[in-house]
């Protein structure tokens, strides 16, 4: 039985959560009406689900991660963190892939427009588990959806009063690249909790930041002890592990010049060759934000729903016009998905667009991997005299 | 974002696939102001909702008006509905032309096709404050004559004093006594004083790019010169991404943009 030691738990304050407490977090979480969602072990993979137990987490689970490849592992310790990201993120709770936007009647005289538009509830999300790449991710998603004249009120519901209950990298993986794109392994801002997993003998506890007055509130009703500078070390130990093991490195240049002029360097046409344009690197990308939206109608004509769905820039009728599709090869999409990530995403909401989550060089069914490309531009890049 | 119910008021054909709605609010809403050059997204019930010229200026002299040519399942359906329907309209989006900058100067205006429509209330909004402006070309170019939009206001336009317009089609019939070629020929002919001169253009891509430069070769520097251009959208506020041409974001960054900000991406392929 642990001890609750009272301390002054604010933002900034770091605890010790021993392990044995874990699921005292989650019930506290849970106790302020939180919905409890985080990962789980379904499908052969780390998906996430909801959550009210420790038991349920992916205890004892690692992954193994490569260009085109995933595959669970079992680890030899009982690590409840002890895996990168999966091929889910987020995005599917804040930014469903298929949403109702409203409804339609035609009213009473059968000429008429009626639109009910759709409620948007607040879910009070808590997301456990939370990777420090996935926290940059939810902030690139709130500057697409959340300023200027018409925020996304589906995004603004779901996103208000969240609850990220951050995990700081101790196991990153094969693809992981968040180290080059400045944005892990270890959680900097924008969660309530972050927790670091120390597992080390017989020790197995969290180190616990506090973010934000609402994490403290949270970690006010958990058992928790004072931490001391032996633990902070213990869990700086643990992120620069996974700085040294990063699986991939993007170039250190600035990505957005070298991709502004190259738009035709003939590695796109190299890779074009190797992408079958599924689409899966923008289902898995936790900041790909383009949808299309639907409109459908019963079959008497007299209500209508207008539907928004997760589209890619991989599909051929994505930019459907009148006069032809604007980008109608292979190399042109895959171009434009990879420059607007990395460089034109900067002109557009004033940060890249990539968290170097590794996810769209895993879930490639080629293996087409982002960070090679760049590395192939690089060292070859258009001569100026011909570049646009 | 929602689509407000509009009721059509009339429907008139244009050509044998393009009709222009005249469109008013249902009765106690808001009239939405339209700046000329801005779009809206039409929505016809259960079929879909596309992106629309709107070629008439919410203006007390005229009505709401979109032209529309039936490409599509929902252009198609729109293009159906008679007076009385109710049709859904959001808006209005993206970028204004150039009126209050271009004063005190002249104003050429090149159309190709369908081009004239988003065209149609910058010309109006001229011939209203004509006193402010100098001298005002239209040089408007189409396929072929049947192809030609605003017929009837084309002739009264041809009528004035204090407009010159000139009209010329890629393939003549034995009914077209006018002239032959590319709009870019009239470009050349025209009368303008290049020093003072904004040019507004509308029309295919190719249009756009061979416009600005026979502009530019009669001494209009380009970032004199604006063009309005097309691409997908759904959302029409930047949410959606379909619309994005490198930096940009069409339906907000444009649909009119000055030339010298978009020249460098026309020139990539497939962007």
């Amino acid at each position: 039985m642990n001890v609750i030691v009272q301390s002054e738990l604010g933002p900034g304050a770091t605890v010790i959560v021993d392990r044995s407490a874990l699921d005292s977090l989650l019930a506290a979480i849970a106790a302020q009406g939180y919905h409890v969602v985080g990962p789980t072990v379904g499908d052969g993979a780390i998906v996430y689900g909801d959550v009210s137990s420790s038991a349920e987490l992916p205890v004892g689970w690692s992954d193994e991660q490569d260009g085109g490849t995933y595959r669970l592992r079992r680890r030899d310790d009982q690590a409840v963190f002890g895996y990168a990201v999966g091929p889910q993120s987020w995005k599917q709770f804040l930014h469903p892939p298929n949403l109702r936007l409203w409804r339609a009647r035609r009213g009473e005289d059968g000429t008429g427009l009626e639109i009910l538009e759709e409620p948007t509830p607040s879910p009070r999300y808590a997301f456990i588990g939370v990777r420090s790449c996935e926290l940059h991710a939810i902030a690139i998603q709130d500057q697409v959806f959340l300023p200027g004249a018409h925020p996304d009120r589906a995004y603004a519901a779901r996103r208000e009063d969240i609850l990220l209950v951050a995990v700081n990298c101790g196991e990153p993986g094969g693809t992981c690249f968040c180290v080059s794109m400045d944005t892990g392994p270890k959680a900097s801002s924008g969660y309530d909790l972050a927790l670091t997993e120390v597992l080390d003998g017989e020790r197995h506890h969290f180190v616990v930041e506090v973010g934000t007055d609402r994490g403290a509130l949270v970690l006010a009703d958990v058992p928790h002890r004072a931490a001391h500078d032996a633990d902070l070390a213990a869990a700086a130990e643990v992120t620069a592990g996974a700085v040294a093991r990063m699986g991939r490195e993007m170039p250190a240049v600035d990505l957005r010049a070298l991709l502004l002029a190259n738009y035709e360097h003939p590695r796109w046409d190299d890779v074009a060759e190797r992408c079958l344009t599924c689409g899966n690197c923008t289902m898995v990308c936790p900041t790909c934000f383009c949808t299309s939206v639907e409109d459908t109608a019963d079959l008497a004509g007299d209500e209508a729903e207008r539907w928004r769905r997760w589209d890619s820039c991989f599909s051929l009728s994505f930019s459907h016009l009148t006069g032809g599709d604007a980008r109608s090869s292979s190399r042109s999409r895959y171009r434009q998905w990879m420059t607007h990530k990395l460089a034109t995403w900067v002109d557009q909401f004033g940060t890249s667009g990539c968290v170097g989550c590794g996810r769209c060089i895993t879930w490639c069914p080629v293996g087409i991997d982002i960070t090679e490309e760049v590395s192939a531009i690089l060292s070859n890049p258009t001569p100026s005299a011909d570049a646009t | 974002m929602t689509p407000r119910a509009h009721r059509v008021v009339s429907r008139r054909g244009e050509t044998a696939d393009t009709w222009t709605l005249a469109l008013e609010p249902l009765p106690g809403e808001e009239l939405p102001l339209f700046a000329p050059g801005q779009f809206g997204m039409l929505y016809a019930f259960g079929v879909g909702e596309i992106p629309i010229s709107v070629s008439g200026a919410s203006t007390a002299l005229d009505p709401l008006r979109c032209t529309v040519r039936s490409v599509g399942s929902v252009s198609a359906a729109l293009c159906a509905t008679a007076p009385g329907d109710v049709v859904g309209l959001r808006g209005p989006f993206g970028s204004r032309w150039p009126l209050a900058e271009a004063t005190a100067g002249d104003v050429v205006i090149v159309a190709g096709g369908l081009g004239l429509a988003p065209l149609r209330p910058a010309i109006h909004h001229v011939l209203a404050h004509r006193n402010e402006y100098g001298r005002v070309i239209v040089c408007y170019g189409g396929r072929s004559a049947d192809e030609l939009l605003f017929m009837s206001e084309l002739e009264v336009w041809r009528g004035r004093f204090d407009l010159d317009i000139d009209v010329i089609v890629d393939i003549a019939g034995p009914d077209w006594h006018g002239k032959v070629g590319v709009v870019t020929k009239l470009v050349e002919l025209a009368a303008f004083d290049p020093d003072r001169t904004f040019a507004l253009l509308c029309g295919p891509e190719v249009m756009l790019r061979f416009g600005a430069l026979t502009l530019r070769k009669r001494g209009v520097p380009v970032e004199r010169c604006y063009i309005s251009m097309e691409r997908n959208m759904h959302c029409a506020i930047a949410q959606c991404g379909h619309c994005q041409f490198g930096p940009k974001f069409i339906c907000r960054e444009g649909p009119v943009q000055r030339y010298d900000e978009v020249e460098p991406w026309l020139k990539i392929g497939e962007l």
